[in-house]
């Protein structure tokens, strides 16, 4: 084994505790099980071409970040991981299995922008996922996300809200809602509307007032809109990143079945990074949809689409200098640069680009359930991103505009930190702010 | 099943009331219901104190601080979720149960509509109550709450030893199981979803996690000795009480009854099985390629497909037919037969055949939000802007269509042979 799968163990109780249950039987099978009868093509075209050039190196935030040490480099969490496995056949210890766990869920953020780099498109982070599957089949997952693994099968929501919580929290809201808009509900399992809005359980968690503000602009955009009464409105997935592609299904299914019951034309999601990739790429995948069976659009186009369409209208501009962080999911993922950019763009006059941006943009690194491996694995992304705080300091912003709630995580912990003096603010927040309010009272 | 035998089947058009007035003073009224039989309509109305039902342009005379999730139940009473001073409970026709809660929701009704039931937390414990009565013990959490088709009883997942956050370890032994009329089950399992009753409500399955990996079928507290890859909701053939449930297996999906597989695991998915009344037919919807979607009736699949969803499958009364909503990018149509309807809609909803098995009818949504009611292909001659499941009369000749026209809510009892 190499010296630098080993150089910087950090304690988890998901990763420790577990591996004492393998055996090397174990071990053999569950990675054989996981190339042999589960990737297959893709994963043998990868490792065939792959010449070893390096090249992608430098697309990886924490290459950059962590002094170009090349265990962060993408070739080197691959050769540290399922190389390794691959040519040992499967027979490698339970302390190479621990290791290759905290590379894949806490050093990669499945973010592909070393995709870009690989001159034969190599893609590192799918790659990280089949090693995070055979840990997941091995049970050696970090604690922290297999927490909100397990809250989404108990739950189907990853923060453990209960179904009374979750109606509690929309009607609470409601009320505040109602003393600035008069006329404003919160539409609940209302057959029939246009649109069912899902958002990740964070936001009944922890940031209510994002609900009233997404409630808000439904009503002056004069929306035909419902949110379900029941499990299936929580549009994230950690069960995708832990590598349980069978409760990433179950999860997906929920979610689609409630927008079916409640017969929408389409589903709007939050400002949510991964949930979207969840849809449009892994969960309606896993299922048996080769497209989402219901559309489903991400918050920027949707709020895209109300300011071109004249729905909701510019009330106030901002004045100080901002940037715009293109979440990888989203940008990268599903090309909403420019759309995001054009509602930013709407209510700042006065936008700096990061460099680089849009898809070559730096990942948060919070994604990919980074964030979601908790507190232990915090500094790992923290010190894994200073290229991103140099890139966010280069443009002398004061607010960041970043359309995604993971990415606000991880920006969060990278502007406090570096000690930057920014903001960050949601589309959301900015609409909600500046545009136009004519049902309200003053 | 409802018994619509004493319904008004009179051919011909009755306005029943016009649904923005209310002998109340309201702020705004919303969300109309229409009642089964088609000769009420509640709309939720606001007034200055708070929340109010109207019924037929008639006010409860109720305030609530909060009002919402108006139904009626299959005998036409109508039940709403209200709360008084931070407490909830159910109104049923403006009559709130004694019983307050901590908070009230998913309201579920018997098939007939005698017994109305729903999910209750109180001080932070959660069951189920009937009929405004607590059934059983109160749990640390529950959910998939389940009634009978008699009404008689209850099930749901609940959990059944304490963990504390994040403790993974404690979670992966078995915290949750199955309690049914509020008592749990012995065995603690990972995860349990969806308990469903035997038709005649003595026994019950559902899916079952023994570990992140293991899943099976349980029924009345014993699970299956074969685990699978994953699972989807169990069902009982209602004539010989086996349990059949789609089980995963080396990456495609099959069928097995009793832990036995069935249909062999050739489907990319497979899923919503359905028995005819009398047992012989077991149809379910897959997709034999993927992304590719049809029925399949006893293993054989229909030839034609669509390519984006199918779903609310429905077999007939004689079990000979069934029918499922079909979509194919951004439309709609209805499935049937092996053979897609012509017309395609901006939404359909879930196919109700008729008693002698000949007609299918469905409620569908036309460009522009115009709602009507089409039958096997054909469509109403009239819009709405609201409408709501078409019912057949017993002797199938004719359907009852409930709507909203201009405002004013209209019981239409229709031929089938007028569309
Ligand atoms: S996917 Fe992103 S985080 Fe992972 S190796 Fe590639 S660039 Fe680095
Ligand atoms: S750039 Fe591509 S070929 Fe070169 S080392 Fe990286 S993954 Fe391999
Ligand atoms: S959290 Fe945001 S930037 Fe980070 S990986 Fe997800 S989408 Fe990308």
């Amino acid at each position: 084994m190499s010296e630098a799968a080993t150089a910087k163990r950090i304690a988890d109780p998901g990763l420790d505790q577990s591996i004492e249950k393998l055996t090397p039987d174990r071990i053999e099978a569950t990675i054989l099980r996981v190339i042999n009868q589960e990737n297959s093509a893709r994963l043998k075209t990868f490792v065939d071409t792959c010449v070893h050039c390096a090249l992608c190196s430098e697309a990886c935030h924490y290459f950059m970040s962590y002094d170009r040490n090349p265990r962060y480099a993408p070739v080197g969490k691959v050769k540290n991981t399922l190389w390794e496995m691959i040519r040992c056949k499967g027979k490698v210890s339970k302390e190479f299995i621990r290791d290759a766990a905290q590379i894949a869920y806490t050093e990669c953020n499945l973010c592909k922008r070393c995709v870009h780099f690989c001159p034969f498109g190599i893609d590192t982070a799918y790659l990280m996922t089949i090693v995070r599957r055979i840990c997941h089949l091995l049970g050696v997952t970090p604690q922290y996300l297999q927490d909100t693994s397990h809250s989404h099968s108990a739950t189907f929501n990853q923060m453990w809200v209960k179904d009374d919580e979750w109606m509690d929290t929309l009607q609470w809201q409601e009320e505040e809602a109602r003393d600035e808009f008069p006329g404003l509900r919160i539409p609940l399992d209302k057959e029939g509307a246009d649109i069912m809005y899902s958002v990740i359980a964070p936001e009944p968690k922890f940031r209510a007032q994002l609900i009233y503000q997404a409630a808000a602009i439904f009503h002056e955009a004069g929306s035909d809109w419902t949110m379900p009464a029941s499990p299936g409105w929580d549009n994230s997935d950690m069960a995708m990143f832990s590598g349980d592609a069978e409760m990433m299904g179950r999860l997906k299914r929920k979610h689609f079945d409630t927008a079916r019951r409640l017969r929408v034309k389409k589903i709007v999601m939050g400002e949510c990074g991964h949930a979207y990739r969840s849809v449009y790429d892994m969960g309606n995948r896993w299922l048996g949809y080769k497209e989402m069976p219901i559309p489903i659009i991400h918050a920027i186009q949707f709020y895209c689409e109300l300011l071109r369409a004249g729905k909701i209208k510019v009330g106030s501009k901002i004045k100080e200098l901002c940037t715009f962080h293109d979440p990888c999911n989203t940008v990268r993922g599903m090309g909403l640069h420019e759309m995001g950019r054009e509602v930013a763009r709407a209510f700042c006059p006065n936008m700096v680009e990061m460099h680089p941006n849009r898809e070559h943009n730096y990942c948060c690194c919070a994604g990919g359930g980074v964030i979601n491996c908790g507190p232990p694995h915090k500094m790992t992304r923290v010190h894994g991103n200073s290229i991103k705080a140099e890139q966010l300091k280069a443009t002398g912003a004061k607010i960041v505009i970043a359309p995604c709630h993971n990415c606000h995580g991880g920006l969060e912990d990278i502007i406090h930190h570096y000690k930057l003096d920014m903001k960050l603010m949601f589309l959301g927040d900015i609409i909600f702010e500046h545009m136009q309010k004519p049902g309200a009272v003053e | 099943m409802m018994d619509t035998s004493n319904w008004d089947w009179e051919k011909g058009v009755k306005v029943i009331s016009k649904i923005n007035d209310c002998d109340a003073e309201t702020e705004w009224l919303t969300e109309p219901y229409a009642s089964p039989d088609g000769e009420k309509v509640a709309v939720l109305a606001k007034t200055e104190e708070g929340f109010d039902v109207c019924v037929n342009a008639k006010a409860w005379g109720q305030t609530f601080d909060n009002a919402w999730y108006p139904r009626f139940s299959p005998d036409g009473r109508l039940t709403c979720v209200a709360s008084t001073d931070m407490e909830w409970t159910l109104a049923v026709d403006g009559e709130p149960w004694p019983e307050t809660y901590g908070y009230i929701w998913n309201t579920m009704f018997s098939e007939k509509g005698d017994v109305i039931a729903a999910a209750i937390q109180q001080d932070g414990t959660y069951g189920m109550a009937i009929n405004g009565e607590q059934v059983g013990e109160l749990y640390e959490t529950a959910s998939e709450f389940t009634l009978s088709a008699d009404g008689k009883r209850t099930a749901a997942v609940v959990q059944v030893q304490s963990m504390d956050a994040a403790d993974i370890f404690t979670f992966q032994q078995g915290c949750y199981s199955v309690a049914v009329d509020g008592q749990a089950w012995d065995i603690k399992v990972v995860n349990a979803w969806t308990p469903t009753f035997s038709p005649d409500g003595s026994r019950v399955a559902a899916q079952m996690r023994s570990s992140l990996y293991d899943y099976t079928i349980i029924v009345d507290g014993t699970p299956w000795s074969k685990n699978f890859a994953m699972v989807w909701d169990p069902c009982f053939n209602p004539k010989t009480g086996t349990v059949v449930a789609p089980v995963r297996m080396a990456g495609k999906w099959g069928m097995a009854e009793n832990e036995q597989v069935i249909w062999d695991p050739v489907y990319f998915q497979l899923w919503e099985q359905k028995f005819s009344p009398d047992g012989n037919n077991l149809y379910a919807i897959c997709a034999p390629q993927y992304g590719r979607w049809t029925v399949v009736h006893n293993n054989n699949t229909w030839n034609v497909l669509v390519n984006t969803m199918l779903t609310d499958l429905t077999v007939s009364p004689d079990g000979q037919r069934a029918a499922a909503a079909a979509k194919e990018k951004d439309k709609w149509t209805i499935m049937a037969d092996d053979a897609l309807w012509p017309q395609w809609y901006d939404m359909v909803w879930t196919p109700v055949f008729s008693p002698d098995s000949k007609h299918i009818a469905t409620k569908v949504e036309k460009p522009g939000k115009k709602l009507t009611v089409a039958i096997d292909g054909k469509h109403y001659k009239e819009d709405f802007t609201h409408c709501w499941e078409p019912v057949f009369s017993p002797d199938s000749q004719k359907v009852l269509i409930r709507g909203v026209q201009g405002g004013k809510f209209k019981r239409i009892v229709a031929k089938v042979n007028e569309f």
